[in-house]
């Protein structure tokens, strides 16, 4: 089965391209790229007008099956996954139960290969239960296909756990994803701390919270050699830090994410539990701090953080409500609205934000527009409108913090090893 | 007539609404000390006290100024949350505004309780108190006491004393000041000021000694610590010690100012026994003001059909 799409801009940066050509796709791999290309048999495409790039990767995604499969499943959220772009999740292990061993590692992978829109890479857990304490096995889950560690969700509190953790994934080389969050600073923290606490009268969620944990993880990263990725960093600080660290050459990575980049706490002021977020909306200094740290190359992923919640638990009160908005569909769409649409960012820098950073940083294997490479595209129609509604998501969920928001850019198409999981905007069944 | 529908936080008060409120509750706090303490304004209405949260002296507050005014009032009260109840606040919303309430005081244990309800039901939502953040009938008070004691309000300095943090009195007590032209000082140690307190528009003064003389009201705050990690404070005794107002602060201070405290007082703690029975000490007048200045609230948002003002 052979796939011509005629005429699309492709953009891949990692083998100097940016060019409208032609691409040839068989047996789900790319055979070749020029201009005026026909094939004797198969589909033809025109995707005039719009951008062709390697395939998105989500490198943090909550998938929530097993336990709350209500909010989402491997179905759903990779179904979500390609209606936003991404040719592949990272799926975090905080599910219910954990994913700590490699027997869920393995039944994950399954789920995925049964049920999955897009490719999905398990992230373990690294600590049994992500109780912080005890190790949890990693050798087995990586085994079983674990890309990364992490306790996600709850940050690893000792510095001497931390520390073992880090020592023993070197035997593996696999690269632990650190929650950065002091809970003995945070507490019941909610928002912001700063204006936004004091104005609501709710308990406020510190910057210095996430930035000691940073500064720590960056030292400990530096003490035992592991590779570190740093998850949803919220802060300017945090930012500064990195940006040290990389100088010093310390191995880490670090991601941020769309509602950390587009929204700030002054958002919050109206009670949404949709906006409730861990770490909480900052200020606007803080965003404009992450969209720095996107161009000068400090921060090496955009993610989504994509966490799916049921309505019924959203609308609790602000205090009581769990943290966390759905990301995946609308992630690609806010980047062209707010970054490349105002030129902040250019479509390589995309590449580099949302494939090759995030692909780089788990180590994921790459995938680039080239002869010989695996078909996982993501093509781009940066002029079509998007309306963020309830009715719109894929996703099972709805707790979005762009609700109403009008968008401009959409991936139209996705493909998955040569096959459509998204065509005309439209998820297409397995 | 108000320019609000609701009283969720004094913001959505204008200068004007809060004059016209203590005005109003003048008038009845003549009402309040006849024999006859009933008017037949409200006949009809149905107020409902929707308490979920412990709270004695406000529900009953709200409940004798229902009654006064001859509405149906009707208590909702439970000690636990809404989720360990099985229903949700909006639920409980929703089940209200089916019964076809007129007005909704709501005590809440979580901020942003009022503005979850307003979003659910069409009745009028008075602000009982939600979490750490307003409490804005208890300023109304507060304002209603200081114009009677002490004739006026512009231009007064309030030191309010304590957990200014935890405290959804400050929350609504500064910014009611500021709207009245008196200057708000918030006066305690920084473990108990809020991250910000630069942008509350009150000053910020960390010696309650040093704050003293410049003073016409003292407003000693409630002081109340469970938790045990993390104490703001390192002992009830050091704290009475600095922010306790007794005796000796109480002749340090002008010979005009007043004391406040919005109940219930730790007598030894925040207040010494001397000065909460001293006649310089209007907690009970506090009280009392309570009744008329919620009469005068829910008089005016429900726009005094079937009778006119009290007086």
């Amino acid at each position: 089965m052979a796939l011509l799409l005629k005429n699309g801009r492709l953009v891949d940066p990692a083998v100097g391209l940016d060019e409208v050509a032609d691409i040839i796709i068989r047996d789900g791999v790319i055979v070749e790229i020029g201009k005026d290309l026909s094939i004797p048999k198969g589909e033809t495409l025109d995707i005039s007008e719009k951008i062709v790039l390697p395939g998105l990767v989500d490198v943090h995604t909550h998938l929530r099956e097993p336990g709350r499969e209500d909010e989402e499943t491997v179905a759903s959220g990779t179904a979500a996954a390609a209606h936003g772009g991404f040719t592949a999740v990272c799926a975090m292990p905080n599910t219910s139960p954990i994913c700590d061993t490699g027997s869920k590692v393995r039944f994950l992978v399954e789920r995925a290969a049964e049920e999955g829109r897009v490719r999905v890479y398990p992230i373990g857990a690294i600590t049994k239960g992500q109780e912080g304490a005890a190790l949890a096995e990693i050798g087995d889950m990586t085994a079983e296909g674990a890309v990364a560690f992490s306790d996600d969700g709850r940050g690893i509190q000792s510095s001497g756990v931390t520390r073992i953790a880090m020592d023993y994934l070197r035997a593996f080389n696999k690269p632990l994803i650190a929650h950065c969050e002091d809970e003995s600073l945070v507490s019941h923290g909610v928002v912001n701390e700063g204006v936004i606490s004091t104005r609501m009268g709710m308990p406020g969620w510190p910057s210095a919270a996430e930035e000691i944990m940073v500064a720590r993880d960056l030292r400990l990263a530096e003490l035992t050699g592991c590779r570190l990725h740093l998850a949803h960093l919220s802060t300017a600080g945090s930012v500064a830090l990195v940006r040290d660290a990389k100088a010093r050459g310390v191995s880490v990575t670090c991601e941020v994410t769309p509602h950390h980049l587009f929204l700030d706490e002054d958002a919050v002021i109206r009670y949404d539990t949709n906006l409730k977020m861990n770490p909480p909306l900052r200020t606007a200094e803080d965003r404009a701090a992450l969209v720095e740290g996107l161009i000068d190359g400090t921060v090496d992923c955009i993610a989504t953080d994509h966490a799916p919640h049921a309505a019924h638990e959203k609308e609790l009160e602000f205090e009581l409500a769990p943290f966390g908005t759905t990301g995946l569909e609308t992630a690609l769409s806010l980047v062209n609205t707010h970054l490349v649409a105002t030129e902040k960012l250019t479509w390589a820098d995309v590449t580099r934000l949302m494939c090759h950073g995030p692909r780089a940083a788990l180590g994921l294997p790459g995938v680039r527009l080239e002869a010989g490479q695996v078909a996982d595209i993501t093509v781009v129609d940066p002029e079509a409108r998007v309306e963020v509604t309830r009715e719109w998501f894929a996703s099972k969920s709805r707790n979005s913090a762009f609700l109403g928001h009008k968008l401009l850019g959409k991936a139209s198409e996705v493909l998955v090893g040569g096959y459509f999981a998204l065509k005309n905007g439209k998820v297409v069944a397995r | 007539m108000l320019s609000c529908k609701h009283i969720m936080t004094v913001d959505d008060m204008s200068a004007e609404d809060i004059q016209l409120i203590l005005d109003t509750a003048d008038s009845f706090t003549e009402v309040n000390e006849r024999r006859i303490k009933k008017l037949p304004t409200l006949r009809g209405r149905t107020v409902v006290n929707l308490f979920l949260e412990p709270s004695t002296r406000t529900r009953m507050s709200f409940e004798i100024a229902a009654k006064r005014l001859s509405a149906d009032g009707v208590n909702f009260t439970a000690s636990s949350s809404a989720t360990v109840k099985g229903e949700s606040l909006r639920d409980t919303a929703k089940t209200l505004s089916a019964m076809a309430c007129d007005l909704v005081v709501v005590r809440h244990k979580y901020a942003g309780a009022p503005q979850m309800l307003q979003e659910c039901m069409d009745a009028h939502i008075v602000n009982g108190g939600d979490g750490v953040h307003e409490h804005p009938t208890q300023a109304l008070l507060d304002l209603f006491t200081m114009r009677r004691t002490l004739g006026k309000l512009a231009g007064l300095r309030v030191g309010i004393v304590g957990d200014i943090c935890h405290s959804r009195v400050a929350g609504s007590l500064v910014p009611a000041l500021l709207k009245v032209g008196a200057t708000p000082v918030i006066i305690g140690p920084p473990t108990l000021m809020p991250a910000r307190p630069d942008i509350l528009g009150a000053e910020v003064i960390y010696s309650l000694d040093e704050a003293l003389p410049t003073l016409d009201v003292a407003y000693m705050l409630r002081v109340q610590f469970e938790r045990a990690d993390a104490m703001p404070i390192p002992s009830n005794r050091e704290y009475a010690k600095l922010y306790g107002m007794n005796a000796t602060r109480l002749a340090a201070g002008k010979p005009e100012m007043i004391v406040m405290h919005p109940g219930p007082m730790n007598r030894g703690v925040e207040i010494s026994s001397d000065v909460a029975d001293s006649p310089r000490t209007v907690v009970l007048d506090q009280v009392n003001a309570g009744v008329a200045v919620r009469m005068a609230v829910m008089f005016l948002l429900l726009g005094g059909e079937g009778g006119g003002a009290a007086a």
